[in-house]
């Protein structure tokens, strides 16, 4: 590592005296590197600010449907009416600001031979590297009866923002005694402990303002991310909330948007307010540039986030297959990060260093009752795995004063990490 | 000197302060870039999480030492120093040191 860093400051140096007789070759030379990330998410907008603070000198363009970023992570605080939607809403200002380029316009096609992007405005942008976090889509022909005009009456409410409001007027206009129920999907989706912070806000809701209601969590699953801790919370506060998984016939094979209905083998579940989570895919950008394979999500070199189906292409955070890392926020961050710097080497012709990850991810059982799940991770046989040893859950047993300092960290971490990506 | 000589050993200043700067961050040692999600910058000191920057370099091996030994009780440090060696441990708290922000 030093032995490194005196040949890079060497480097630097007689680059620099170089420069002063001729207008800079080898920094003019990086200084022209084109990166174009798609996607101004927790992934994409952790990417493009950390590729431009890591070489300035490298051009890097942000493209983003949207002029305004809706976070998901404590979007079901809003869901429960703890929490407004503004406070999950982030502007670009300050990415500008690090003078990276904004271009506000959905990417419509990628020529990976030619190295270009085609946006919806018709704008053509050249790259040298190109870095997708383009996010999820939902699978629409993957769940009978579950169309888009469907999830207008069925929200999934698992890209926030008007999805996370609808259920919100749902839950708000539900008279007491009524039944939710969340249909949960199988692996791999976003945020493989949402369905569960969901129920257990939802019920934490119902408990305090609709005590006469139910809820049921349909599971396409037996085993889910926090499952002892939640179902120990569950037992203990929420005697309303019932779990049905997979084995106990909690696979919903279709909905019955009019009848306002959840199939499953066994049973039709009615529902007052029903959220469908559905399975899910990589957004299709990452179809349009051949990244994506047969499972629908993109598959990686660990050391690099470059694709292994397309050269000159990365892809991070939730669209990518990252082994052992879970889709959240904090890996899509983490995952950025290393992308960043091993584009940054790439583009000067220099090899990536070696990568280490950490995920931590926080659920609210209620707003003063915090769990976490931590790991971290390296690139080992081809895949992300986790570090043995390393990681775990909190623990079962815990006094309430712990559970209510996860909840403060919880908070805590949302904060840092969209002031570290957005401010 | 000229106003496009100016310009240009503006451009040469700027790049070798930029580089300054960035040798920081495109020479932080392996998972070192990840703390940064919980542990906020030094501004924003007082928050529920310390900030890592500037930080005395031996503290943070101690306190890391002591997480995953299980001396100093913790709700996430203790799962988290268990993935990562001495050396790296020592390498991290080396490169925070050395940083301001």
């Amino acid at each position: 590592m030093t032995a490194k860093r005196t040949s890079r400051r060497e480097f630097l140096k007689a680059a620099a005296a170089g420069a002063a007789m001729l207008p800079l070759p080898a920094i003019a030379q990086g200084g022209s590197a084109r990166v174009v990330v798609i996607g101004g998410g927790f992934g994409g907008a952790t990417c493009a600010r950390f590729i431009k603070r890591i070489d300035p000198r490298i051009t890097v363009t942000l493209v983003e449907a949207n002029t305004t970023f809706t976070a998901c992570p404590f979007s079901n605080t809003v869901i429960v009416g703890l929490r407004d939607l503004k406070a999950q809403e982030f502007g670009y200002d300050k990415l500008r600001a690090d003078q990276i380029a904004l271009a506000f316009s959905p990417a419509n096609a990628i020529d990976p031979q030619a190295r270009t992007v085609t946006l919806g405005n018709g704008t053509r942008l050249d790259y040298d590297r190109l870095v997708l976090s383009p996010g999820i889509d939902i699978r629409w022909d993957a769940l009978p009866g579950y169309t888009e005009a469907a999830a207008e009456r069925m929200p999934h409410a698992w890209k926030a923002g008007e999805q996370t409001l609808l259920l919100r007027r749902q839950l708000e206009a539900m008279e007491d005694g009524g039944t939710v129920v969340i249909s949960a999907p199988a692996n791999p989706f976003r945020c493989p402990p949402g369905p569960y912070e969901r129920a257990s806000l939802i019920a934490y809701y119902l408990k305090t303002k609709k005590p006469k209601s139910k809820l049921i969590i349909l599971d396409a699953k037996d085993a889910f991310s926090k499952q002892r801790l939640f179902q120990a919370a569950w037992k203990a506060l929420y005697p309303n909330l019932e779990w049905i998984s997979l084995s106990n016939g909690g696979k919903v094979t279709s909905v019955d948007v009019g009848a306002m209905t959840l199939v499953t083998d066994f049973a039709r579940h009615k529902a007052d307010v029903a959220n469908v989570i559905p399975p899910q895919k990589a957004a299709r950008i990452a179809e349009t540039a051949g990244v994506a394979d047969r499972t629908g999500w993109c598959p990686i070199d660990p050391a690099t986030f470059e694709s292994k189906l397309q050269p000159n292409i990365h892809v991070v955070a939730d669209a990518s297959i990252a082994g052992a890392m879970p889709k959240s926020a904090f890996s899509a961050n983490a995952q950025a990060k290393v992308c960043a710097a091993a584009v940054a080497r790439l583009v000067r012709g220099e090899k990536p260093e070696e990568a280490r990850l950490i995920n931590t991810c926080y659920s609210l059982v209620a707003p003063d009752y915090g769990i976490l799940v931590a790991g971290v991770y390296r690139p080992a046989d081809g895949q992300i795995k986790e570090i043995e040893g390393s990681g775990g859950v909190s623990p079962l047993d815990a006094p309430s004063s712990t559970r209510a300092l996860e909840a403060t960290f919880a908070n805590a971490w949302f904060k840092t990490i969209t002031t570290e990506v957005f401010g | 000197m000229t106003a496009r000589c100016m310009a240009t050993a503006a451009a040469l200043v700027f790049t070798l302060i930029g580089h300054a700067w960035a040798a920081g961050l495109a020479d932080a040692p392996p998972g070192a870039l990840s703390c940064s999600g919980c542990h906020p910058p030094a501004r924003m000191a007082g928050a529920a999480v310390p900030p890592l920057t500037g930080r005395n370099a031996a503290d943070i091996v101690e306190a890391m030492a002591a997480f995953k030994s299980g001396q100093r009780p913790a709700t996430v440090m203790n799962l988290v120093a268990k993935g990562f060696s001495d050396d790296e441990v020592k390498a991290i708290a080396a490169w925070y040191g050395a940083q301001k922000d």
